[in-house]
């Protein structure tokens, strides 16, 4: 017996549409599978993943403030993967940029006070966070475009260096002298936080970036000349070079929005939400984005409701391990799961299954 | 020189695993795929073996399970990336991320636990030897199935039929194709070998390496399999080199890390990610690019019919 894979002439555009949704459904049934084999109600655990996030007032609040990294990484990985660059290091850039942007934090630390500092210290911690993550962005990029290293090692061998420097300036240079040797640094001043929406919230300011960046996002992609030499490159590079479209330049930029997304998306973490630098500043962002923007179908108001609704699976998830007893980890398997479960709609979608002889 | 020679056996233990995991994916790139699942792979067989070991106690059968993990995961890569012509670095990465998650749901309930180390084969007689007795007889079975592996993988890929089959099929699978070869099939058994390997390696991890479960105990070893097999570049013997290589990189540092000279361990812990980067760079500044990479890494394969 023999699986063919027969190319669709014309692929609608409801069926575009209906394959992340359906992939969605079909990874919440295996996932509810595996949660009958470890003995718990798949009923229950859809009540507490999925009913109960979105039901409650707190909870919807929470799934606001988590939306908001998958969503900026999300966009910027989308550019990456529309040119066929597999920038897999995003979790690297967002350490990067909490990391500048937290330094910025640490170093105006008292000027608010003495009349010096101000209204500016918020705008160039974005700055530095945004311009950690890109250079984080770059080296993978450069290495790529000079010498033809593959970004996918490099990019993702960063991860692991940022994590490493962000630990050691925690426990060492930037710990805070009065916090009983944790590994910790300072409370940013009121003057270095990113402010609140709503006043009594939690959600900040970073989601608004996240949804100006989506709004951005679907203008150059869809509108622009260097949208179309993203989607060119990626689609057909043969084509992208005949029509004189400059692949490293595609790369390098590619990978600059990318890292400054996820760096923006590293310091409003830091500075909306934590409030300090700590040995780890995400529970993998970085790496849910990357699903985040496969589940969006790399569009940008996509990857908005994705974020949604992965960012309500990983509420979802902390909800279970409370009642359900169900490990965290769970949410790391449905989030593989689901990602296969795209890959193989995708497949479904363009090609038509056959069994032959 | 009794210190030089501890030294050595530790750096043998350590690049052990490397060794084993590249080997496996040398294997699946010469036929064309780019599995990057490699760490997800490793990290399950790693928790498997333990769980059985602890759970029944045969060590045989804990590496058989680690093995088999690495298989099933690997199979359901070759599914998605090869029958249904998925991208390969995406299904490569759902597989990791699904890999680590399963793992960490395995182990759940072994962590903390520990356990006796499988022991060192002594060779009689030849183990008694001064000096090199040690070090060339008295290894565990591991270290010798994965120098046998890679002699045998380096002869089967150059003198064997279906070696040389299997290379063909990774440098044009279209041609391949044409000629009759079943690219589809071939390809499928490269990549349950691929995974067996990573499976094996996990299970030297956490039966040998440290006897015992914690998440994320790969530590980004299968990553740095993958960076071995593109500084291969084709070639076996620079395959054992590069593992090798990262195997002393990674004892230097701990022994740096013991001697306390001076750096924060941070830096020394950065070293094997670091170096990975560079000898990827020196490689690259060395040979131009695309050298010994299998013509059609990568590209998904839909025969017509």
């Amino acid at each position: 017996m023999r699986l063919e894979l027969i190319p669709r002439q014309n692929v609608s555009r409801w069926r575009e549409w209906l394959t992340p949704i359906l992939a969605f459904g079909v990874a919440l049934l295996i996932g509810g599978l595996v949660i009958g084999l470890m003995g718990r109600s798949p009923a229950r655990a859809f009540q507490v993943y999925v009913i109960e996030p979105l039901s409650q007032g707190w909870a919807i609040q929470e799934i606001l403030l988590k939306a908001t990294p998958l969503m900026l990484i999300g966009i910027g990985l989308s550019f990456c993967y529309r040119a066929d660059r597999w920038n897999i290091g995003a979790e690297g850039q967002f350490v990067m940029g909490g990391l500048c942007g937290g330094g910025i934090a640490i170093a105006t630390q008292g000027m608010a006070t003495q009349g010096i500092g101000g209204w500016w210290i918020v705008p160039l911690m974005l700055l530095a966070g945004s311009l950690g993550g890109m250079i984080w962005a770059a080296i993978p990029a450069t290495l790529r475009n000079r010498l033809g290293v593959s970004e996918i090692l490099t990019s993702l061998m960063l991860v692991y260096v940022a994590q490493l420097l962000l630990d050691y300036l925690v426990r060492g240079p930037w710990r805070d002298p009065s916090a009983f040797n944790l590994p910790q640094s300072v409370n940013f001043d009121a003057a270095a936080r990113l402010p609140v929406l709503f006043a009594g919230g939690r959600v900040h300011w970073g989601l608004v970036f996240g949804l100006l960046a989506a709004l951005v996002a679907w203008f150059v992609l869809s509108k622009t000349l260097f949208g179309f030499a993203i989607r060119a490159t990626g689609e057909a590079p043969r084509a992208a070079r005949f029509g004189g479209f400059d692949e490293r330049r595609v790369t390098l930029l590619s990978f600059l929005i990318s890292g400054g997304l996820a760096g923006l998306a590293g310091v409003a973490e830091v500075a909306g939400q934590i409030g300090q630098l700590q040995p780890s500043i995400s529970p993998g962002y970085g790496f849910t984005a990357i699903i985040v923007a496969f589940l969006g179908r790399l569009s940008a108001p996509g990857i908005v409701l994705a974020a949604f609704v992965m960012s309500m699976i990983l509420i979802g998830a902390e909800n279970a391990q409370i009642a359900l007893k169900l490990p965290l980890d769970l949410a790391r398997v449905f989030q593989g799961l689901l990602l296969f479960c795209l890959l193989g709609g995708e497949a479904l979608t363009r090609y038509r299954l056959v069994l032959g002889r | 020189m009794a210190f030089a020679l501890l030294v050595f056996l530790t750096i043998i233990t350590a690049a052990t695993p490397l060794l084993l995991a590249a080997l496996g994916e040398y294997v699946v790139e010469r036929a064309g795929i780019l599995n990057l699942g490699v760490e997800g792979m490793m990290i399950v067989g790693a928790a498997t073996a333990f769980a059985v070991a602890i759970l029944t106690g045969s060590s045989v059968l804990a590496v058989l399970a680690g093995i088999g993990a690495g298989m099933m995961l690997s199979g359901l890569f070759a599914f998605f990336a090869i029958w249904l012509a998925a991208n390969q670095v995406a299904s490569g990465l759902a597989l990791t991320i699904l890999g680590i998650g399963g793992a960490n749901l395995i182990g759940a309930g072994f962590v903390g636990m520990k356990r006796d180390t499988i022991p060192s084969l002594y060779l009689p007689i030849l183990s008694d030897l001064p000096v090199i007795g040690k070090l060339l007889f008295g290894q565990d079975p591991f270290v010798y199935a994965s120098l046998g592996l890679a002699i045998a993988v380096a002869f089967w890929l150059a003198r064997s039929r279906n070696g040389l089959v299997l290379t063909g099929i990774g440098e044009n699978h279209a041609s391949a194709h044409m000629l009759g070869h079943d690219v589809r099939r071939v390809r499928t058994l490269a990549v349950l070998f691929g995974g067996a390997c990573a499976g094996l390696s996990g299970a030297y991890l956490s039966l040998i390496y440290t006897p015992f479960w914690s998440p994320g105990m790969t530590a980004g070893r299968g990553w740095i399999a993958l960076a071995i097999v593109v500084f291969a570049g084709g070639r076996i013997w620079r395959l054992l080199l590069g593992a090798y290589l990262f195997g002393t990189m990674s004892v230097l540092q701990l022994h740096a890390q013991a001697g306390a000279i001076g750096l924060p361990s941070q830096f020394l812990s950065a070293l094997p990610y670091l170096a990975t980067i560079l000898a990827l760079v020196a490689l690259a500044l060395r040979d131009r690019r695309g050298q010994g990479v299998a013509g059609s890494l990568g590209q998904p394969f839909i025969p017509d019919r």
